[in-house]
């Protein structure tokens, strides 16, 4: 058995791909109920808040996916989103109008069955006016959710009850909903349970784990939620999440065995990888996240020529310092969209790292001595100042120095969305949906947005629409790959890696899923501990 | 006494007065803010929702219209609502108060209870080996980062012995407390051994304690009813001092074992931007501070009555 489980992890490490296999459990063994799951919550701090509607943090949808449930889920088998609250979907043929079979069995933690009501009302809540919703930008898709949001109407018109477990869904533009609404902001909530003034302390929710306790900046306790709609689930009878911030206090735990997952660093990579017994229980994908340096294409002149941002890309050993620095614990990155993408583009190669070229081509742009720039960077040791530390000497080999600028973490998000940066160093996230992703490319972006190198490429923007448009998923797949490989040749960025999110698991914990769009997103109904664990 | 009492909580409203207008100046310039702080993660953030998010939050209105609402608010009572819980923050204060006085009070105890009878013998025995011992001990202790001699006890106590958990609040017992407690109070410790070791050593030296000793009192009615007493003023000032600012020390060690107490609510709600959260719980951590003190200088009148406050 845990052959086969390090076998599978290790099959995902060597490809890189977030969509293989999740931790395998194969067909003889039979899921055994009970026991409890101790999971981590790593990113940080405190959870944020229990009402999901609020808090897009990745560390807050740790919670989210124990206790709420989203009209759709990620499928990391299938890497796709797959429905969930819904049995079946009809779409119009013009891709706009989406009417979902709702599930007739899902019931809240406080007794009462889901129905279309509860879908349009949390939408409805999340385009609110007069509050921040961070799922307003999923939502928005809808046809009507616009008006709502600027206080011109109170109910979104691209939202109709059928029936009781039927509901309509018009959308405002051809997008897949499916991208949109299997994010946890957009869960779906109960109107009385939220109205009651104190959803944050007592959440109720659709998910596999009813909330039990939450002991903020420690623990949250949940436990099985017996009227969960998929029969036999969860197996467990509690998933407690543990917040433990500290890489070196979640380690000793880890190997007391008082946790049974843990997202681990490099120099955690490292360590356990070379540990006979411990690197039999690693799980690692290719996260969708691409680490880069952002040029600003408006406040630097050099930037804005493609062959001074081609020969940035040659002049930097990406290899070595992925190797070197991030201790493997990364995939080189090619282009924008990460190798976890549906659309990736296998055949597509890095940038050959080539000094001597990169001269050639600043000299080609008219900058043969170089040039200077400021580099604002987090201390990030994944994608921040420890990799531009090592990189200024590569560019400095070609002429081009840079002078490095530390700022929080916090402030990188407001600096990128000012601009008052001439080039940074982040980590962006690139996924599922591709087509939204490269968006932050096109032209009518604003920086506001995520347009935050002021890229502006007619082709681009031509090829973008077109893939936007386009009705055919194969054609629309095409297109997609075509944008991406003219971002690959304008260089906008320098590409550096893609994550390889790995997590440490327990050999008693099974059902793990090698999930891309966030390691430490676990759907628990699927998790089950042997009877090897130590907590009953 | 009444009157030391009124003196000294007269003294703490400018004190408080200063400390809200500098914190509330101070986290509204520098940059970055909860808007923002939601897409550190790399997941970016809707301009329009963060538009909804300032004015929600009123992040919109001018700084001094803020300030004079923040301050006449505090002044009832009212510290405001969480940018990041919507929660008021009293709310979230009380509910991390009894883990922090819980986590503060038992690492100044182990401080007290190895700390002050180290401080003492070492004293007593000038230039032996125990004094010596323990000195070398003292400051190695206080020159020992909290959070490696955490992840030390955690190693040695709960991986290698098994003793005790490495961490969380667990059902707030004495197994999950004896660690941090460790961890957060080998400073005050060692700096109360070496307080104390200087205070007995002075008071030693005194004429009247030679009196006391030529008059014929034995050595233990010397030690225990003239220099211990005397050498108290001293050491009670040291455990005043670091008792008061062991809360706001407390965030390091909290943050290592997962305790629930409002040193980490103080981190997470700086690295997120959540202003009033941060206002309310260096606002605790320095009334924590005064309070302490204040007890300390009623402290000094009921074992000294020779001191007087003029």
């Amino acid at each position: 058995m845990k052959k086969l489980m390090w076998l599978a992890a290790a099959a995902v490490a060597v490809v890189g791909f977030g969509t293989a296999e999740a931790q395998q459990t194969p067909q003889t063994q039979t899921p055994r109920k009970g026991g409890t799951v101790r999971m981590t919550a790593p990113y940080g701090g405190s959870l944020t808040s229990l009402d999901i509607h609020t808090s897009p943090r990745a560390q807050d949808d740790i919670a989210g996916k124990i206790l709420h449930r989203t009209l759709y889920n990620w499928d990391s088998a299938k890497g796709q989103p797959a429905l969930e609250l819904a049995k079946e979907v009809a779409v119009s043929g013009d891709g706009m109008v989406y009417t979902y079979k709702l599930l007739d069995n899902a019931y809240f933690h406080n007794g009462r069955r889901m129905t279309a009501d509860d879908i349009i009302w949390s939408y409805t809540r999340i385009m609110d006016s007069t509050k921040g919703f961070p799922g307003a930008r999923y939502v928005r898709f809808i046809k009507g959710a616009v008006d709502v949001e600027k206080g011109a109407a109170k109910e979104i018109s691209g939202l109709r009850k059928i029936d009781d477990f039927t509901v309509e869904m018009t959308l405002a533009e051809r997008v897949n909903p499916g991208f949109l609404f299997f994010v946890g902001v957009t869960a779906i909530l109960p109107k009385e349970e939220v109205e009651k003034g104190n959803f944050n302390s007592n959440p109720v929710g659709l998910g596999p784990f009813k909330f039990v306790e939450h002991v903020p900046g420690s623990r949250l306790v949940t436990e099985r939620w017996e009227k969960f709609y998929k029969p036999g689930k969860p197996y467990a009878d509690k998933v407690i999440v543990l917040i433990m911030g500290e890489a070196a206090a979640r380690d000793v735990a880890f190997r007391n065995k008082e946790i049974d997952t843990s997202i681990l660093g490099p120099v955690q990579y490292v360590a356990y990888m070379a540990d006979p017994v411990l690197s039999k229980g690693i799980l690692e994908v290719a996260e969708m996240f691409t680490r880069s340096m952002v040029m600003n294409q408006a406040s630097i002149k050099p930037f804005q020529d493609k062959r001074v941002r081609q020969a940035i890309n040659h002049a930097i050993d990406a290899e070595l310092i992925v190797k070197r620095l991030a201790k493997d614990k990364a995939y080189r990155a090619v282009s924008w969209l990460p190798s976890s993408s549906p659309v990736f583009d296998k055949t597509m190669k890095p940038y050959a790292f080539d000094p001597e070229k990169a001269k050639k081509l600043l000299a080609e742009a008219g900058y043969p001595n170089g040039f200077e720039f400021e580099w604002t960077t987090s201390p990030n040791e994944s994608w921040g100042l420890p990799i531009v530390e090592a990189v200024l000497p590569m560019l400095n080999r070609v002429g081009i120095k840079a002078k490095a600028k530390l700022i929080e973490t916090t402030v990188l998000t407001e600096t990128a969305m000012k601009g008052t940066f001439e080039a940074y160093i982040g980590s962006n996230v690139t996924g599922p949906d591709s087509l939204s992703t490269l968006k932050c490319f096109h032209s009518k972006t604003p920086r506001t947005a995520c347009n935050y190198t002021a890229f502006n490429n007619a082709e681009y923007d031509k090829t973008l629409d077109e893939a936007g448009q386009a009705s055919d998923p194969e054609k629309q797949a095409e297109l997609l790959r075509k944008a991406n490989a003219i971002l690959y040749d304008e260089a906008p960025v320098w590409f550096f890696n893609y994550n390889k999110a790995v997590m440490a698991y327990q050999p008693w914990l099974h059902g793990l899923q090698a999930n891309p769009t966030e390691l430490a997103h676990q759907y628990p109904e699927d998790l089950w501990v042997d009877e090897r664990s130590p907590v009953k | 006494m009444l009157l030391v009492l009124v003196r000294r909580v007269g003294n703490m409203v400018p004190t408080l007065a200063a400390v809200i207008a500098l914190i509330f100046v101070l986290f509204s310039v520098i940059p970055g803010s909860f808007m923002s702080g939601l897409g550190d993660d790399g997941r970016t953030m809707d301009p329009a929702v963060m538009e909804r998010m300032r004015k929600e939050m009123g992040l919109d209105q001018p700084l001094l219209e803020r300030f004079v609402k923040y301050a006449g608010a505090t002044v009832v009572g009212d510290l405001g609502t969480s940018f990041r819980t919507r929660e008021p923050v009293t709310k979230l204060i009380a509910g991390r108060l009894w883990p922090s006085l819980k986590l503060t009070m038992a690492a100044m105890l182990v401080a007290m209870a190895v700390g002050i009878p180290l401080g003492f013998v070492a004293a007593l025995r000038p230039g032996s080996l125990i004094d010596t011992a323990s000195m070398v001990g003292a400051v190695s202790g206080l020159s020992l980062p909290k959070f490696w001699l955490g992840l030390l006890l955690m190693y040695f106590f709960a991986l290698q012995l098994k003793w005790l958990p490495s961490f969380g609040y667990g059902d707030g017992g004495l197994t999950h407390l004896i660690l941090p407690a460790i961890a957060l109070g080998v400073s005050p410790l060692a700096l109360l051994a070496r307080t104390t070791r200087a205070a007995v050593l002075d008071v030693l030296n005194a004429d009247f304690v030679r009196t006391a000793r030529s008059k014929g009192m034995s050595e233990r009615r010397v030690v225990t009813w003239h220099v211990m007493r005397n050498a108290l003023v001293l050491v009670v000032t040291t455990v005043g001092l670091q008792f008061g600012s062991l809360m706001g020390q407390a965030v390091v060690v909290e943050k290592l074992f997962s305790w629930p107490g409002l040193g980490s609510l103080l981190v997470d709600s700086v690295f997120q931007r959540d202003i009033p959260a941060v206002q309310g719980c260096i606002l605790v951590f320095v009334l924590f501070f005064l309070i302490i003190n204040t007890l300390v200088d009623l402290a000094y009148v009921a074992i000294d009555p020779r001191i007087r406050y003029g």
